[in-house]
């Protein structure tokens, strides 16, 4: 049974510098990373290498202490040469310099029947052990699934709305094997159902096509379309009790690789974007990769912020960052750290606004124009005005403002009846953008999630 | 303008954290945001971009708005006193400067005591950014007030308001009741001759009326039908020819200073509605249930004031200034948009029935509004809570 699903809000942030789908010859990166903070939620992390350690693909470098049975392994094989800490010595990055051919740590690679008469456990146990685990979201709180639940349903968006989002059917193009092979071994995992989530418009991604016992649901909209947590809303919202599974399609295909090849292949397609990139396009990498290469003469000014992922859930990295674990592309964006003389009446067309305030007058502009938006906040912070905004960016049955309320007043009856466990950071991200009073949003929202979670 | 950014790079040391004039870093915040946008830029985690809209350019938008208003009024008042004391104007200009002298102290008043005084001194005291809020109040305080209005009372209104009803609750954003219509109510409470009567909503600079000169509003005649058992469109019709339905549409007549023309108003509620400051739902419900009980009272007709023709409710008296730019204001009304349709209905009908029903005030508008305001939260809650219940019931399944 699928279902057809159009969504009236929200809002479509339309940058310049989307990526021309082409691969970019350019030698690999020399680092790539683990790093911690990708996780939300892992509390207590330890590293299990030191520096000088040689690692292979898949070795364990990291775990949270909270589960143990989780690893985290080294996207590429190579010399730890550097475990970053950061204020009182919180744990920031494990970097590895790798080795010009891969060394995989070898796991067990089944065949299709061998995968049918496979138990869970045994298949659960290979995916902690590889470092492919992580890959799996749970809902409600947005944190790496715990492995003793069983999830009522998996959910997987099958693509990105966010602004310079990668095309699914560019990246993950000729991996239908390793996703249907992904797909097998996650159906051992839930006695409800794999729902995945399409756009509507466009072409079908082949990925999706020719899979058993999955339900495909078409999602007409503007962003957050996309986003897994406002499809599940609309197919089967998540209640109290409820918990569910979510995956990005290239944690699916990982899953894939691993059990049809035996290894931990960390390799992808990633987007670099933005208005200040002379030649935005797509690279073949590792998971974790310094950015610093793809960068490389390739600006158009140097006064920019890099951005791991997309810019309203992203994360500012430093010149020689590395990727996210969950991202897939990175965007580079003119810094905005000029002030500007009465810029908050002069009337500009160039500046996006969702609101049609007085001389924001983006809302004239075509829809198709591309702008160049950069990082200045634009405005001051100051107390919540109620203006209506964040309710006609959300397409849920939710209220952010009251959700918010309760979060900052640690209500916890009120966070969890006002549908806490509905949400995650990037459901709520165009709220923090379009938000007049310039508050953190995602960072309260965060705040909620732990509070419901720890406490 | 590198000048001017030089300047405030030089002073800013000075009211930060261990400065000397630390206490007043909020006072210099706010003058620098005005000139400047800061260069702030967005923090390391969350959305990297920003929309232009900031609570300055929100709040802006509804001065603009009430532009129109508020030109139309200044003139207005000029016209009136022209046509009470039957002098003669030399030009049109004659009739602008009048209105001018009267109206523009009025509007400094108000900031200076409203904004200059009362806010910036919470700012330092309680150590909270100012905001934007009061560039709004301090333009409507003046527009629902008599032109007539001493100067002083003017500022004791503005204080009373931004403390009592503002930042006694803790500033903007917080407060209950709309600011400006509490320095209304405690003027026509505290100093009911100068807020009610005929005498008050035309200025005569000390002249002497000319015969037959009544300054009697609409609102006033109507209630006076009550009594005198005469139809309210032919007391209107002799009281003076001001009165046509046509005529208090366009806004030529007493009353106070930005609330007498309803097409200038309307003009206004354009400009919110397109820009998405100003709700419509709120707008559209509360002349809808305005017109609504008074198409039902018309209907029953048991007195003369219940005969009038409906419609000539929304161009008297405060209504239409009361819904566009009142009852509007995102902070004191519902917030949910169920809870708008509900509570601008309930301000339309209110007024109505305080109009119509309650001979004690000729204007319904003020309390029906303040009235509501304190039940919005009550709307919301019931909103909300089904919200709520939609949620729970989905879990049992």
């Amino acid at each position: 049974m699928s279902k057809s699903v159009k969504l009236k809000r929200g809002f479509t942030i339309n940058l310049a510098g989307k990526a021309e789908k082409k691969l970019a010859e350019v030698s690999q990166p020399e680092t790539f990373a683990v790093k911690p903070t990708d996780f939300p939620g892992m509390l207590r992390p330890k590293v299990l290498v030191q520096e000088g350690e040689t690692v292979k693909a898949g070795t364990p470098v990291l775990i949270d202490k909270r589960h143990d049975n989780i690893l985290y392994t080294a996207p590429v094989s190579g010399e730890v040469v550097a475990i970053k800490r950061g204020e009182k010595r919180k744990l920031l990055e494990i970097v590895i310099l790798a080795d010009k051919e891969f060394e995989y740590e070898s796991f067990k690679s089944y065949s299709a029947s061998e995968l049918s008469n496979a138990s869970r456990e045994e298949l659960q146990e290979q995916m902690l052990k590889a470092g492919v685990w992580p890959q799996i979201v749970q809902r409600p709180y947005g944190v790496v699934a715990n492995p003793e639940e069983t999830p009522r349903d998996i959910f997987i968006s099958g693509f990105d709305s966010h602004p310079l989002a990668p095309d699914y059917n560019f990246i993950f193009k000729g991996e239908e094997q390793n996703f249907k092979t992904g797909i097998e071994v996650l159906k051992k995992f839930t006695s409800g159902r794999i729902r995945i989530g399409v756009d509507g418009k466009g072409e079908v991604n082949p990925l999706y096509n020719n899979l058993d016992g999955v339900e495909i649901n078409k999602f007409y909209g503007k962003h957050p379309v996309g986003n897994v947590g406002v499809q599940i809303h609309h197919i089967a919202p998540i209640g109290k009790n409820d918990l569910v599974w979510t995956l990005n399609p290239y944690g699916v295909i990982q899953i894939g690789r691993l059990f049809s090849t035996g290894k931990y292949d960390t390799s992808k397609i990633i987007a670099l974007t933005g208005s200040e990139v002379a030649n935005p396009q797509y690279y073949k990498t590792y998971s974790g990769a310094c950015i610093g290469r793809f960068v490389q003469d390739n600006l158009k000014n140097d006064h920019v912020r890099y951005v791991s992922g997309n810019v309203l859930t992203g994360e500012r990295l430093e010149e020689k960052g590395h990727l996210g674990y969950y991202h897939h592309q990175f965007t580079v964006l003119p810094e905005g750290d000029k002030p500007k003389l009465f810029g908050w009446i002069l009337p500009t067309f160039k500046d996006l606004s969702f609101s049609r305030a007085f001389g924001l007058l983006s809302f004239l502009n075509p829809p198709s124009k591309e702008y160049v938006l950069d990082t200045n906040m634009h405005g001051e912070p100051r107390a919540f005005v109620q203006t209506g905004v964040f309710e006609r960016v959300t397409p849920m049955d939710i209220y952010p403002t009251y959700l918010l309320k309760a979060i900052l007043a640690e209500d916890y009856d009120e966070m969890e009846a006002l549908g806490i466990y509905e949400v995650i950071e990037e459901d709520f991200a165009l709220c923090e953008f379009v938000d007049v009073s310039k508050h953190d949003i995602q960072a309260i929202l965060r705040e909620g999630l732990d509070l419901m979670q720890y406490s | 303008m590198k000048f001017l950014l030089n300047a405030i790079n030089k002073v800013k040391p000075h009211f930060e954290k261990g400065g000397k004039l630390e206490k007043y870093y909020f006072l210099f915040e706010s003058v620098e945001t005005f000139l400047f946008v800061p260069p702030d830029t967005t923090r390391n985690k969350g959305v990297q971009i920003r929309d232009a809209v900031d609570l300055k350019r929100f709040m802006m938008t509804v001065i603009i708005a009430l532009l129109p208003a508020l030109v139309f009024g200044t003139y207005n008042v000029g016209y009136q006193y022209y046509q009470a004391t039957g002098l003669e104007p030399g030009s049109s200009w004659d009739l602008w400067w009048v209105g001018i002298q009267r109206v523009v102290p009025i509007i400094i008043v108000s900031y200076v005591f409203g904004l200059f005084i009362s806010e910036f001194a919470f700012s330092v005291i309680r150590q909270h950014p100012i905001n934007e809020g009061y560039l709004v109040t301090g333009l409507l305080v003046p527009l629902v007030l008599p032109p007539t209005i001493p100067l002083w009372q003017v500022a004791v209104a503005c204080v009373f308001a931004v403390v009592i009803a503002k930042e006694a609750f803790g500033g903007t954003g917080m407060n209950v009741l709309n600011v400006a219509l509490v320095a209304r109510a405690f003027l026509y409470f505290a100093y009911p001759a100068y807020m009610s009567g005929d005498q008050v909503w035309v200025y005569l600079g000390g002249h002497t009326p000319v015969d037959g000169f009544s300054g009697a509003t609409p609102l006033a005649i109507a209630a006076a039908t009550l009594e005198s058992g005469q139809s309210v469109v032919s007391a209107l019709a002799e009281h003076s020819d001001m009165y046509s339905f046509a005529n208090m549409f366009y806004g030529l007549m007493p009353g106070s200073i930005g609330e007498t023309s309803t097409l200038w108003i309307l003009v206004g509620a354009v400009i919110l509605i397109a820009t998405g400051v100003g709700s419509w739902r709120i707008m559209l419900s509360a002349f809808a249930g305005a017109y609504g009980l008074a198409w039902l009272f018309n209907i029953i007709g048991h007195n003369p004031y219940m005969q009038m023709p409906p419609e000539y409710h929304l161009v008297m008296g405060g209504l239409a200034f009361g819904i566009v730019f009142m009852a509007t204001d995102p902070v004191t009304a519902a917030q949910t948009n169920t809870g708008k349709w509900i509570y601008g209905a309930l301000i339309g009908i209110l007024t109505i029935i305080i109009r119509v029903l309650n001979p004690a005030y000729p204007e319904g508008i003020m309390l029906a509004i303040l009235l509501m305001n304190v039940f919005a939260p009550l709307i919301d809650y019931f909103v909300v809570g089904a919200n709520k219940k939609r949620r729970l019931k989905r879990a049992t399944v």
